[in-house]
Parts: structure tokens; C-alpha cells; sequence
């Protein structure tokens, strides 16, 4: 019989098994910016800044207060987490770019493939560098957020782990959907998905407005980051909650299993 | 010491899709040896050093690299080997010395070592002075130097180069082969492939000339020539686009000849004697040029082509 713990055994293939070494490219990533890249990081910090100073100047007082699954909230506290989960996505799908650059113009990974390291640490590394890029955003917004007035329970330090998990789960299907790009043309219906998902995942209304269509919603992976950031900043631990973290840690497993392959098959030739 | 070959392959083949790059070699290369490909654009060079570096699998016939299977323990054999790629592929957002520093911790050895060995490698190919520079600026035969000493970071065994000079200038060129003299006199097994003879000819104790996927010859530069060659080569060169039709006046002469389009090459063993033949039959070309025999007069001799075309 299997087990739950032997089941990602069974999706991943040898060679993300086989990763030892993923560090070593967050190792590179700490070089690479050691010299004035993390300009580029610190940039993020104001994305956040803007985007809910909108809202606290804005909207908040234009909308009131939402019901949200029997608890009514102030507008601001809805949305904030909401942008918040969005924000990680966001950070992780933009350097699956970065990923496409190195791939097919720097060819960065073929010189790494031909020592110990293998497509399981390349493809490993990298989701973790955008994790982690991802995380230090998430964190700039959560401050930003407290500074605001917008987090409403301590248990809003919860959120962040979420927003680590819905980081890695996008890195981790965008950098896999990166791999079948042949030019730089085929990104532009990244937003043409990004945007919808952005809208429409019970982000700026809840989930029982959007009536027969909820399941549309659900289908949504971002909405399961949402549902879970939204219920820790009210301070709410639900069941629901492992549903929704499940299906993010699925998106990175099957994320990651298919970044390995195609490494190894665009690669190793 | 063990005296298992380092490289054995058996029956090795190499299909991209229903074309065929390496067609069933067969090759040994045992330690300390400086062995070679020689062979033209898509003899397969590249195919089978990719094979050997483990970082293409093979699809059919039998390899070992330091009596281990690539299939299944690739990260054991990589780990053992140094690579110097045909593109140098190396890490453009990195810095000469964080290039080899970075490349030794993929290897998992300490940051204080990456550090020691960055510098001494960059000492030894003569880089030093390019240490913090970035990759762009470099020339073509320095960013392949600083290749060669990417690839000696974990001291490896073996040494594979594929194509190390092609298209430096021949300074550059003089330059990286005595380093890799140097390499082969530390007793570094070298492997690499080239297009150029004079360079099997320097660098190679022993060598295969491949042609199409295939092996077809086989041995030290020396016997190579001795075996499929005579000692000296006469060239006749005579006006341009007569010397298809001047040939005949010259057959005869020597073992054996080769029509070119820009020159006529008469195989001798005593290449003098055959020059005062030709004069002494009337035949008057516009130079000629007696000299040893080399690996392209092999491989023209095999293949019916010239290796650099
Ligand atoms: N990834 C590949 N896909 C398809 N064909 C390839 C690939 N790599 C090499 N080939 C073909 O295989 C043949 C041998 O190539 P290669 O091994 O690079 O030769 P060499 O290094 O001797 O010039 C060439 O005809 C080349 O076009
Ligand atoms: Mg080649």
C-alpha cells in the first residue's frame, strides 16, 4: 500500500530525487547580485507601498465593510491579503523570464549540467532564488500592511509562509511553462492569463458574489492562496485550509517534476 | 594503478531523431594517454565527447568512463572529469574569478579551496590580470583560457577539450597548447577533438580520424602517416584551373597522386627525386613545394576529402 509520504516519490522524477545540490544556484544568485542586483529586488518594495496606499486612501472608504464566509470585515482587510498573495505570484512569475533568458541566450545551465549538479538542482535552485525573491516582497508587504492599519489578528505572521508556498507553486508551473517557450513573442499571453487570474480569484469581492460561477473561482489556484492568507489576517485556523494549501503544493510538485524533465530533455540532447 | 581504460566504448551510437551523428565506435583511452578525434565539421566529435562528459545520453552500444556507466552514474563520472565545451559557455553575469570560484562549489568543494585553486588557475593560464573582469570584454582565446582553467577547478582525472582552438589566431593558439603540454606532462589524461592536424600532431600520442559517425583510421600521429601515407608529399601548383588538365604529365611519378583543384600532390618517398622527374619530363609548373607528409595527406587519403574545407 503507499502511503501519503511515498506519494511524491512516485510523481518525482529521479532526477529532482537525485537533487543534492539546489543550493548552489541560490549560492549563484547571491553572487550575481552581490553586485548591484539587488537593486532590482528592492524595487519590489514599492510595489506593495503603492498599491495599498490606493486602497487605504481610495477605496476604503468608498466601499465600507464586506461579508466574507459570516464574518464581516473593513474593505481594506479583505483586499489586502488578497493583493498580498497576488504580489507573491506575481514576483515569482516574473523571474520565470529571467529563467528563459538563461535557458536559451545565456545558456547558463548547459557549463552546470557537466559537473555533480543535475536538472533536479537547476530546476530546484531556481524555484527557490524565486521563492525567495518572492518572500522578501511578501514580507516588505506585510510590514506595509501592519504600518497601514490593514492586518486585523497576529496570526497575520502566518501569512507568510503561505505566500512562500503560493511563490514557489507559481515559480514553479511558470518556470515549467517557460521551458516550452521558443521566443520571447509566446510571453505575451502570460498576462492574458496573470490578469484574469488576478481579477477573478475572489480578490476584490468574495466568493459568494460571484453565485453559480464560484467553482469557476475555485478552479483558480490563486484563489486557495487567497482563502488562506485572508482567514489568518482575521486570526482563523479552518480545515479548509490543508484543501487549499494541497492544491499549491501539487502545482509545485508537478511544477517542478516538469522543469526537471524539460531541462533534461532541452539540455541533454 | 589500475590498468582498466579510463574510456571504453563499445558499438557506441549516437541518433538524433532517424539521423545518425556517431555510428557505432569503438575507442579505449587509458590514463595519462593524450588521445584524439580528428575529423571534419559533423564527423560526430562533439556527439561522442558530449557522450563522454555524460551530459548526452547514448542510444545505443557500450560506454564506460572510469569503469562506471554514464546512464547511471553520471554525477560519479562528472564529478571525476573536467569539460571545456565546444562554445566556452561560460557564466556571462559572473566575473573571470567568481566563474571558477562558482564552478569549484559545484563541485562541493570549500570556498577557501574555490578561492586557492580560482587564483593558482588563473595564475596558470596566464589570466590573472582579468581576474575581476567580466566574460564580454574578453577575447576569444582568453575566454577560452579561462575554460580550460574552469575545467581543471576539481583537478579531474580526465580532461575532455572539445575543439580547444578552433578559430583563435595562432599566437593564441601556440599559447593554449603549451598549456595543455604542460597538463599532459602532470600526467592529466587528455581527450580532445580537433579539425586541425598540425594540432593531433602536437598534442596527440595516439588518435582516431572519424569521418561520417565512423572511425577510420586509427593510431599514433607517426603510424597514421606511416601507414596510410609515404614520407614526403611533392605539391605542384600550376596555373590557375589547369592542374586537372596538367595531371597527366606527371602520372607516374612517385607512389601514387592526388588532384586537387589548386594543386597537384605527388606521394614520394624521396620527394626531391620526384621534383627533377617532373622537370625532366618537360613539365613546368608555377611552383612546387616539397614536405613531410601529414595527418591531412591521412585523411585525404582515407576520405577522399580535405579535413578544413
Ligand atoms: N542536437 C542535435 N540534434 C540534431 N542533430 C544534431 C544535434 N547535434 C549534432 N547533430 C548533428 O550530428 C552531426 C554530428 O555533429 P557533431 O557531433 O557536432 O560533429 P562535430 O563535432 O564532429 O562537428 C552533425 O551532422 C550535426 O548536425
Ligand atoms: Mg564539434
Amino acid at each position: 500500500m503507499m502511503t501519503l509520504a511515498e506519494l511524491p516519490l512516485r510523481i518525482l522524477p529521479p532526477a529532482v530525487l537525485a537533487a543534492r545540490r539546489p543550493h548552489r544556484m541560490l549560492e549563484r544568485q547571491w553572487i550575481v547580485n552581490r553586485r548591484g542586483g539587488w537593486m532590482i529586488v528592492l524595487t519590489g518594495f514599492f510595489e506593495p507601498l503603492f498599491y495599498l496606499l490606493s486602497i487605504r486612501i481610495g477605496f476604503g472608504g468608498l466601499v465600507g465593510d464586506v461579508t466574507d464566509g459570516g464574518r464581516t470585515m473593513p474593505y481594506a482587510e479583505f483586499v489586502a491579503p488578497a493583493l498580498f498573495a497576488s504580489s507573491a505570484m506575481n514576483g515569482s512569475i516574473y523571474e520565470a523570464t529571467n529563467i528563459f533568458f538563461k535557458l536559451k541566450y545565456e545558456k547558463t545551465y548547459d557549463a552546470v549540467l557537466a559537473t555533480p549538479m543535475t536538472s533536479g538542482d537547476v530546476a530546484l535552485g531556481e524555484m527557490l532564488y524565486a521563492t525567495f525573491r518572492g518572500a522578501l516582497y511578501s514580507v516588505a508587504f506585510l510590514i506595509t500592511m501592519w504600518a497601514l492599519g490593514m492586518t486585523a489578528s497576529i496570526w497575520a505572521i502566518a501569512m507568510l509562509p503561505v505566500a512562500m508556498l503560493v511563490s514557489f507553486a507559481f515559480s514553479a508551473v511558470a518556470i515549467a511553462g517557460t521551458t516550452y517557450m521558443r521566443t520571447w513573442a509566446d510571453f505575451e499571453y502570460v498576462p492574458s492569463l496573470m490578469l484574469p487570474m488576478f481579477l477573478f480569484s475572489a480578490t476584490f469581492y468574495p466568493l459568494s458574489s460571484y453565485g453559480d460561477w464560484q467553482w469557476v473561482v475555485q478552479l483558480s489556484p490563486l484563489y486557495h492562496g487567497v482563502a488562506v492568507v485572508r482567514g489568518l489576517n482575521q486570526g482563523e485556523w479552518a480545515w479548509s485550509y490543508l484543501a487549499h494549501v494541497s492544491v499549491l503544493v501539487a502545482m509545485a510538485l508537478w511544477g517542478l517534476s516538469v522543469t526537471a524533465r524539460r531541462i533534461d530533455h532541452l539540455l541533454l540532447k | 594503478m589500475s590498468t582498466t581504460p579510463l574510456i571504453v566504448a563499445r558499438g557506441l551510437v549516437k541518433r538524433f531523431g532517424s539521423f545518425t551523428a556517431v555510428d557505432g565506435i569503438d575507442v579505449e583511452v587509458h590514463r595519462g594517454e593524450s588521445f584524439g578525434f580528428l575529423g571534419p565539421n559533423g564527423a560526430g566529435k562533439s556527439s561522442t565527447m558530449r557522450m563522454i562528459g555524460c551530459v548526452s545520453p547514448r542510444t545505443d552500444g557500450e560506454l564506460r568512463i572510469f569503469d562506471m556507466d554514464p546512464a547511471t552514474q553520471g554525477k560519479q563520472i562528472r564529478a571525476r572529469i573536467g569539460v571545456v565545451p565546444q562554445a566556452d559557455q561560460l557564466d556571462e553575469q559572473l566575473t573571470v574569478q567568481d566563474n571558477l570560484m562558482l564552478y569549484g562549489r559545484y563541485f562541493d568543494l570549500p570556498r577557501a579551496e574555490c578561492r586557492r585553486r580560482a587564483a593558482e588557475l588563473l595564475e596558470f593560464v596566464q589570466l590573472t590580470d582579468r581576474a575581476t573582469s567580466k566574460i564580454e570584454p574578453l577575447s576569444g582565446g582568453m575566454k577560452r583560457r579561462v575554460t580550460i582553467a574552469r575545467s581543471l577547478v576539481n583537478e579531474p582525472e580526465l580532461l575532455l577539450l572539445d575543439e580547444p582552438t578552433t578559430g583563435l589566431d595562432p599566437q593564441a593558439r601556440h599559447v593554449l597548447w603549451d598549456r595543455l603540454y604542460r597538463l599532459k606532462q602532470r600526467g592529466v589524461t587528455l581527450v580532445l577533438t580537433t579539425h586541425y592536424m598540425d594540432e593531433a600532431e602536437q598534442l596527440c600520442d595516439r588518435l582516431v580520424v572519424m569521418d561520417g559517425g565512423r572511425i577510420v583510421a586509427e593510431g599514433s600521429p607517426r603510424s597514421l602517416i606511416e601507414q596510410h601515407s609515404t614520407r614526403e608529399v611533392l605539391e605542384l601548383r600550376y596555373p590557375a584551373g589547369t592542374n586537372e588538365e596538367r595531371a597527366p604529365d606527371v602520372a607516374g611519378i612517385g607512389d601514387r597522386s592526388e588532384v586537387l583543384p589548386d594543386r597537384v600532390l605527388i606521394y614520394a618517398h624521396d620527394g626531391e627525386a620526384a621534383l627533377a622527374e617532373v622537370h625532366a619530363r618537360g613539365s613546368r609548373p608555377e611552383s612546387a613545394l616539397v614536405r613531410r607528409s601529414s595527418l591531412e595527406d591521412v585523411f585525404l587519403r582515407l576520405t577522399g576529402r580535405s579535413l578544413v574545407d
